[in-house]
């Protein structure tokens, strides 16, 4: 506590390449990554591995798109045949939710940032961290073998009685769900005893930062939900070796129980993948505009809220799969309240955003288009709740397009923005910010082209899945595929601006962009330890005493 | 989470200043903060465990209250004297394993070794037992879903060997484990005798368990057990079957036959009523349960029930093998006894949802 770091000031000519270790640079070769314990490499294997999962099912949208550049009434002019067609988009999906967005900002910017922002050396079990980046790796062969047997054609949801039915590898595939299934409660668990009992003295549970916050609403909601999820696959897995007959109608099974534990995990799933992306968005907004948070109690109340309300929504996703009419009331009226949570939230980041000095560099316009895109998002969400509407609406492209705002538009950006922000600490460059900024602005029109047309596809009646339709939707789908074009050409942008700092990007000062977090405290990049010394645990938000050197290029904390 | 690790200064002669112990994790500050954070983390997988186990008994609910006569009907083929009697080694495991926690806190290493040898004894004893039962249930066709063999109204005890495959890999454990006892005599190392002694009887209590089972099982068979009750009326229906038979067999079977059960109690709204007496002609009768959507449904949930629960059994045991090394190397003190008491957490909920499989599956009449 007493330890008086004179910050930035000084650093700059230990800055230099292969002076300093740092947990890089700390023991080389490639066992000492492969069986490394440091949160630090974990969690940059993570990014590596969930990038290069994000780039195959980003190749696949493309794919997608580009096969419905055409109506294909006419078989013999299409880009892919039905059944190809089928097993694309089931496994973009597949990939995108079980691979990428999952574990993307949890297991990988979570994993990096989660023990420095705590002041401490690593998490709780730093065996079972390593533990669960093997199962996710072993989950993520088990997918790319049934990208190899080719057939898995069910949708990502593996509904009932047809994945029971259907020739492709859906053991295989169901196997993958659940050891990835298990690599997600692991790093949850990890994250709730790592807040739990290591947090520093002062730190105390309103003094964390929010980013830590949204990652602990996520972890109940991995520790909970995901048995579920568990137990589904594997009883669908003996479905189909024993035909045990419980979601198999031909056996006086239920196929809507399996939609029942799916979605009771499934859609608590959503929330694994929003809240942390939030969370990222309370950070960025509060640094970049230089400005103590607005309203921090309500946004870390609101994290918890959503995961808590986030398990009593799930029937939503099966408004026309047969329930009780009571059932759907009850389920629509709760879905609504999601709402109020996630409001909260929009509400108090442009409340900090207020009177703020807003800087609008990368990771700020990528927090911005997450704002603007969540919101449609959201709103849209609002009309498939509504049981009247939903009845119309339900599997449309009007679904699609709602899904891809919250998922794609929300935690993606989110994601990429996070990125953007940590990336000077996680590797120690600084990127071009021009080139940043191009690739946000990219993005974000790409993004608006390709799902807006979609919205009013759905509402049109355009089927989701359909490998194939009336001559009619050709504009819009065309105006989708453009922007799905345009939507990939910026990612590769931002891919190339982010690489490109790795070979010429000036080396980063400890604190670039001003934040008060702890991670800023830390040397950059962290050395092997994180901290040498128990840093001094302040108030998160509070920018009064940050000040900017020009010297360094970066900010540093007055005392 | 509150339990405090007790002081026992003996236990700490490795620290050296600020230096961490060996037994301590580098980035915990204390023993205190590691047991914490072991216990916790504990908990949270055993909430994980119960709510993984809780969609099997959704499906349980969702099925029995659907076809309540079909779970009745079914659970007569449970035989609740071995269920009884796993329930019981169950129940005594838990004592011992909890017992192995004390010891290991008192640094009692024999008793620990011994008492973990104890809980793993009990273990093998239990899979003995299932393993009776399920192979006894394979011979008589009693099998999941769409491989049921509705062979409940005419049952033909095939001489599969079930139990014998069931029986091979303890076999090999068995011996594999005494020659490591014999190396450790051998090389007269105290350590492998430690930790091979234990398993010998492990694994030898496995086939006390098959042995047990066997028993009572036969004995069951004398007294008539509810699988030939049925052996009259439904002849038409299952015509096909009727060429295995031997008549000295039937005619055996019907010599023992006490009040048949032919029909399956229901009333009229399908749902059950344990107290009224059913008036006959609500009545339905055994060939509608006996199916592969009805009984080979309710089979399918005990054997995923129970069968998932078995596995959760032999992951205790591993766990407990790896205690055993730990414990015969003098690694458990007052300041790190985290893994046995972890482990201690584990095995009770094994237990404690075998309490709940128990009634669910066996006492349902």
């Amino acid at each position: 506590m007493s330890v008086v770091t004179k910050p930035v000031t000084m650093p700059a000519p230990s800055f230099e390449a292969g002076t300093e270790d740092n947990y890089l640079t700390h023991t080389t070769g490639f066992l000492s990554w492969a069986l490394t314990l440091d949160h630090k490499r974990i969690g940059l294997m993570y990014l590596a591995g969930v990038m290069a999962s994000f780039a195959g099912g980003g190749v696949l949208a493309l794919l997608i798109r580009l096969h419905l550049w055409n109506p294909n009434i006419d078989k013999t002019q299409a880009l892919f045949s039905n059944q190809v067609y089928n097993q694309i988009f089931t496994l973009h999906g597949a990939i995108m939710v079980f691979l990428f967005i999952i574990p993307s900002i949890p297991a990988a910017l979570g994993n990096f940032l989660l023990p420095i922002m705590l002041g401490t050396k690593d998490v709780a079990f730093p065996r079972l961290n390593l533990g669960s980046f093997y199962l996710w790796i072993c989950g993520a062969a088990f997918f790319l073998f049934s990208l190899f047997a080719t057939g898995l054609d069910t949708g990502w949801t593996f509904y009932t009685p047809y994945s029971i039915e259907s020739r492709g590898p859906v053991v295989a595939a169901t196997m993958g769900v659940f050891v990835l299934g298990f690599s997600s409660i692991f790093t949850g668990l990890n994250f709730i005893v790592t807040i739990n009992t290591m947090r520093p003295p002062g730190m105390t549970w309103f003094r964390m930062p929010l980013f830590l916050w949204a990652t602990y609403a996520t972890a109940i909601i991995q520790v909970l939900a995901t048995p579920v999820l568990g137990i589904t696959v594997l009883l669908l897995a003996a479905e189909r070796v024993l035909g045990i007959g419980i979601f198999d109608p031909k056996l006086n099974g239920d196929p809507v129980t399996f939609q029942h534990f799916f979605w009771f995990y499934s859609h608590p799933a959503v929330y694994i993948m929003i809240l942390p992306a939030m969370g990222i968005i309370s950070e960025l907004m509060s640094v970049h505009s230089h400005k103590g948070i607005f309203g921090y109690r309500m946004i870390a109340y609101s994290s918890v809220a959503i995961a808590l309300f986030g398990f009593l929504v799930w029937g939503h996703h099966m408004f026309t799969s047969g329930m009780a009419d009571v059932t759907t009331i009850v389920f629509s009226a709760l879905t609504f309240t999601v709402s109020i949570p996630s409001a909260i939230k929009v509400f108090n980041w442009i409340g900090t955003m207020y009177q703020g000095t807003v800087s609008l560099n990368t990771p700020m316009l990528y927090a911005l288009a997450f704002i603007f895109l969540f919101t449609i998002g959201g709103l849209t969400g609002l009309f498939l709740g509504a049981l009247s509407v939903d009845l119309h609406l339900h599997d449309t492209y009007f679904v699609v397009a709602h899904f891809h705002y919250v998922m794609m538009g929300g935690t993606l950006v989110a994601f990429l923005g996070g990125l953007f922000h940590w990336w000077p600490k996680m590797t120690g460059k600084m990127f071009n910010d021009f080139a940043g900024i191009v690739s946000a602005a990219i993005v974000f029109v790409g993004f608006n082209l390709t799902f807006l047309p979609q919205f009013v596809l759905g509402t049109r009646g355009m089927p989701r899945r359909y490998a194939s339709y009336v001559e009619e939707f050709q504009d819009l789908h065309r105006l989708s595929t453009i922007g799905a074009m345009m939507l990939g050409a910026g990612l590769l942008v931002a891919g190339l601006t982010l690489l490109h700092s790795l070979f010429y990007g000036k080396k980063a000062p400890m604190n670039p962009w001003g934040g008060a977090t702890l991670e800023w405290e830390c040397q950059t990049p962290p050395p092997h330890d994180n901290f040498s010394t128990p840093p001094t645990v302040g108030d998160p938000y509070d920018f009064s005493n940050i000040e900017y050197d020009p010297k360094t290029g970066g900010y540093f904390k007055k005392k | 989470m509150t339990t405090t690790v007790a002081h026992d200064t003996s236990a700490n002669h490795q620290v050296e200043g600020h230096e961490h112990p060996s037994w301590l994790a580098h980035h915990f500050d204390d023993e205190q903060q590691q047991f914490d954070a072991g216990k916790m983390g504990m908990w949270l997988f055993l909430v994980t465990e119960v709510l993984f186990f809780s969609g099997m008994f959704c499906a349980y609910a969702l099925y029995r209250n659907r076809n309540p006569e079909v779970f009745e009907f079914c659970s007569r083929f449970l035989n609740e004297k071995l269920g009884a009697i796993n329930t019981g080694v169950l129940l005594f495991s838990s004592l011992t394993m909890a017992w192995a926690v004390r010891s290991s806190q008192l640094r009692e290493t024999k008793t620990l070794i011994g008492m973990l040898g104890a809980t793993l004894g009990c273990a093998a004893i239990f899979l003995g037992v299932k393993a009776v039962e399920y192979s006894h249930k394979w011979g008589l066709g009693l099998f999941p879903g769409k491989f049921f063999q509705s062979q409940l109204e005419h049952p033909v005890h095939t001489d599969n060997n079930y139990l014998w495959n069931l029986s091979i890999v303890p076999m090999i454990l068995l011996v594999c484990f005494a020659l490591y006892y014999a190396y450790g005599v051998i090389i007269a190392s105290k350590f492998h005798q430690r930790v091979a002694g234990p398993l010998v009887i492990a694994a030898l209590c496995f086939f006390g368990g098959v042995g047990l089972g066997t028993f009572l099982e036969s004995e069951e068979h004398e007294e008539g057990s509810p699988v030939t009750h049925n052996a009259t009326g439904e002849h038409a229906a299952h015509a096909d079957h009727d060429h295995e038979h031997d008549h000295a067999q039937e005619h055996a079977v019907a010599e023992s036959v006490k009040p048949a059960i032919n029909f399956v109690a229901v009333d009229s709204t399908g749902m059950h009523d344990d107290v009224a007496v059913t008036p006959a002609e609500l009545v339905t009768p055994v060939s509608a349960v006996n199916q592969k959507g009805m009984a080979g449904l309710f089979f399918s949930i005990y054997y995923c029930m129970t069968g998932v629960h078995a596995v959760h059994i032999l992951g205790g045991m591993a766990v407990l093998t790896w205690l055993i090394v730990k414990a015969a190397r003098f690694e458990f003190h007052s300041k790190y006894f985290g893994p046995v008491d972890n482990v201690g957490l584990y095995w009770h909920l094994v237990d404690f949802i075998w309490i709940f499989l128990f009634p669910l599956l066996y006492l349902i009449t």
